[in-house]
């Protein structure tokens, strides 16, 4: 069951560290709502996953608006909590006080200080002007240290970032990022929109994630609005979560051998890609799923010509994708360059809270699909694949591994489909005033947590969107160190993070 | 290394002509307007997410640039007067590739090579996933002497995708005056050919591609499919004329 714990602000770290004790991952998400029309205040949200499975543990502090605008920081004992806190304190004003490492996060230098754009009193119309403030990185000093800038524009075709390495020779000591190159501001656009409205912006956080994205926020409508999705659209929905995670990992296990030249590979995997991606074309009318999963269920049926369409891709798929793996397995150049690079302890995974496929390849054996189950998982047979070496090979085999399953999975969607009856989706009423609510899925790279706080007349009044991307972008500075920078982009595609969907 | 050439062997060729292959039926392109009996109820428009769709006098005007192809204007039509084809070949030239003379001159400049550069101002992703298709071995876009270059300074054309941040502002800007001249820009998608899928009014945004460079291509899609890039492409360059 969910608990919600009200606290003062300044007893916020106390209360949030009695819940992260007992909880089994710790910390999921921690956001900020101005809530001061109603009760004078900030608040903080620090959500948790408690010890029952499905449960939330959430808790609250209130920060009076009229008192000093700051919180007991909780990055000291919860490391997972450093960058939420970084971004309140760009977002809300808000002060997280004894944060280690307080720099801007979303805010880039050409924000002005002082102007907090997820304050309710901020107009988003408004023309900002441009500021020049400095934007501080990490460094590393000593003789003989250099650094090496590179971004926010690759040299591929990869979405934009900025990153530093402080470099000793070929070996990197440090390595600091500048995100949210692509912060489109989504969170503050959806306000006072209705779900309805708001609803494309959600699924355009991310492209390949887009289903992940579509069923996090819908299930919390879905369940502050008491809304109960037909049978059958919940097997359609998964069948496009999993066709999703299926694309989205065999693309990345191909393009992983572009990060040293392995050409055959990377071909065989776009091509199998090219593959999937046609698939989800006939069955939803766009290559990434858009379109399909709505509030309230699916938009579209899958016939059973589609069914039958489905299941003969798999049969394809299948022993291709076999051959493309062996081609791996069995090549020394290949595991030299994956094996023991990039590794990612146990205990850097647990404590910065990393998620899915590179918290799986690090030991942590977590899976929302079977952790806190949502959409019907409970009732389907899978295996969650767990590696420990935390390197580039273990987040490689993870998802090497995960194919098989994701594969069983959308066979056993296809005939739950064929026995279930024909509604499509039910009606989503009005959500009440002020009722809050949080909706999750496992994507492709791992738990996609969803927040929603509707206003009145059914128009949203917070919506916050963390996905799996989110915990996990400070594990790669905690993978790099100690590689070689030509190693970095292998280190990088084999998280194979969002910036997209970090930004947001 | 058998297993690698048996691999080879065992796939073959699989490059395609670029728009080989039917439309799937469910495929959602452009959007067909309101005939006569539109009873003018506004539904399509109220309904349209980024603000597409448009009356002027007694018939609806749907703006491709902005359409995310979302099929919720087909949808919610109270007499199923709106219709969605299968047509994706929706780009159009713009800039500097509409005066006949200057054309022909960008044209001759560029021979029969087209060196591109990939540019995210803010993408979601999807549209960057399809340009990466493109170097796949089924659209092999280097058979048509176009291929992606590492820096804007070898680059002849730049494929922007996304609506132009805040923050990628100044990466967009220095971006471009690094691309010697004659430079092309292709607005690559709904969200560079028009900035309106996260809203007009948006702290974080600044709009379309074209509202801090020129753009000489608009390839509109959410995001389109490698045939509509490749589409977008060949018109440019003069190989195919406009469908």
């Amino acid at each position: 069951m969910d608990k919600t714990f009200v606290v003062k602000g300044s007893n916020l770290r106390a209360a949030a560290n009695a819940c992260a004790s007992r909880s089994r991952q710790g910390l999921l998400a921690m956001f900020a709502c101005d809530e001061r029309a109603m009760s004078g205040c900030y608040a903080v949200y620090c959500l948790f996953d408690g010890r029952q499975p499905g449960g939330l543990v959430t808790v609250k502090g209130l920060v009076p608006a009229d008192g000093p605008l700051e919180f007991p920081s909780l990055t000291p004992i919860i490391p997972a909590a450093a960058w939420y806190e970084r971004e309140i304190c760009d977002m809300f004003g808000l002060t997280p006080v004894g944060h280690p490492e307080l720099r801007p996060l979303v805010l880039h230098e050409n924000w002005p200080a002082g102007l907090y754009p997820l304050r309710k009193d901020f107009d988003p119309g408004r023309v900002v002007p441009d500021a020049g403030k400095p934007f501080p990185m990490l460094h590393a000093h000593g003789e003989g240290v250099f650094e090496v800038p590179v971004g926010p524009i690759h040299a591929g075709i990869i979405e934009p970032g900025h990153f530093r390495f402080s470099q000793a020779g070929e070996s990197i000591l440090r390595l600091d990022a500048k995100l949210f190159f692509t912060h489109r501001g989504i969170e503050k656009a959806v306000e006072g929109l209705t779900p309805d409205a708001a609803f494309p912006m959600v699924e355009r956080i991310c492209g390949v994630c887009g289903v992940s994205h579509a069923l996090s926020f819908s299930q919390a409508l879905e369940g502050l609005t008491g809304t109960v999705v037909p049978e059958r659209a919940k097997w359609i929905r998964v069948l496009a979560a999993e066709l999703e995670r299926l694309y989205n990992h065999v693309g990345d296990i191909g393009n992983l051998s572009a990060g040293m030249g392995f050409q055959v590979a990377v071909s065989n995997g776009s091509r199998l890609k090219e593959g999937l991606l046609r698939l989800n074309e006939a069955l939803t009318g766009n290559r990434y799923l858009r379109g399909m999963v709505v509030p309230g269920g699916v938009a579209m049926d899958v016939t059973a010509e589609l069914r039958g369409e489905i299941a003969a891709a798999l049969e394809r798929f299948e022993p291709d994708f076999a051959s493309l793996v062996g081609l791996m397995r069995d090549n020394d150049a290949f595991l030299d360059r994956v094996d023991t690079t990039g590794i990612v302890p146990f205990a850097a995974a647990r404590d910065l809270g990393v998620v899915g496929v590179a918290a799986r390849a690090s030991g942590v054996d977590w899976d929302m699909r079977r952790d806190k189950p949502y959409g019907g998982y409970d009732e389907l047979e899978f295996a969650v694949p767990v590696h420990r070496s935390g390197d580039v090979a273990a987040r490689l085999w993870v998802r090497v591994d995960e194919v098989p399953q994701t594969v069983r999975l959308i066979r056993q969607a296809l005939e739950r489909i064929a026995a279930a009856g024909p509604e499509l989706a039910a009606k989503v009423p009005p959500a009440p005033a002020w009722s809050t609510g949080a909706g999750w899925s496992e994507s492709a790279r791992g738990a996609n947590l969803h927040w929603l706080m509707m206003g009145e007349d059914n128009k949203i009044w917070r919506y916050f969107a963390r996905s799996a991307s989110y915990p996990n972008w400070p594990a790669l500075s905690v993978a790099a160190p100690g590689n070689i920078i030509p190693d970095f982009p292998l280190i990088n595609k084999s998280f194979e993070l969002c910036y997209a969907c970090l930004d947001r | 290394m058998l297993k690698v050439l048996q691999k080879i062997m065992a796939v073959g060729t699989v490059t395609e002509a670029w728009d080989a292959g039917p439309v799937p039926e469910r495929f959602r392109g452009r959007v067909e307007p309101a005939g006569g009996s539109c009873a003018a109820c506004g539904a399509c428009i109220a309904a349209c997410p980024v603000g597409a769709i448009e009356a002027s006098g007694d018939s609806i005007k749907v703006n491709h640039r902005a359409c995310i192809f979302c099929g919720r204007c087909v949808e919610r039509c109270e007499r199923g007067l709106m219709t969605q084809t299968g047509d994706y070949k929706l780009a159009e030239l713009g800039g500097q590739l509409l005066g006949e003379a200057v054309r022909a001159e960008i044209l001759r400049t560029l021979g029969r090579s087209l060196h591109v550069r990939h540019l995210d101002v803010g993408s979601c992703n999807a549209c960057d996933f399809e340009l990466n298709q493109l170097l796949g071995p089924v659209y092999d876009l280097q058979q048509y002497g176009v291929d992606f270059v590492a820096s804007p300074r070898h680059a002849d054309l730049l494929m922007v995708t996304g609506v132009v941040t805040r923050n990628l502002t100044q990466a967009l800007l220095m971006t471009y005056e690094a691309t010697p001249a004659p430079r092309l820009v292709m607005a690559v998608g709904a969200c560079a050919a028009s900035g309106r899928t996260f809203g007009t009014s948006n702290y974080a945004v600044r709009g379309g591609a074209d509202a801090l460079v020129p753009v000489d291509v608009y390839v509109p899609g959410c995001p389109p499919r490698p045939q509509a890039l490749l589409y977008g492409i060949l018109l440019a360059l003069g190989r195919i004329e406009k469908a």
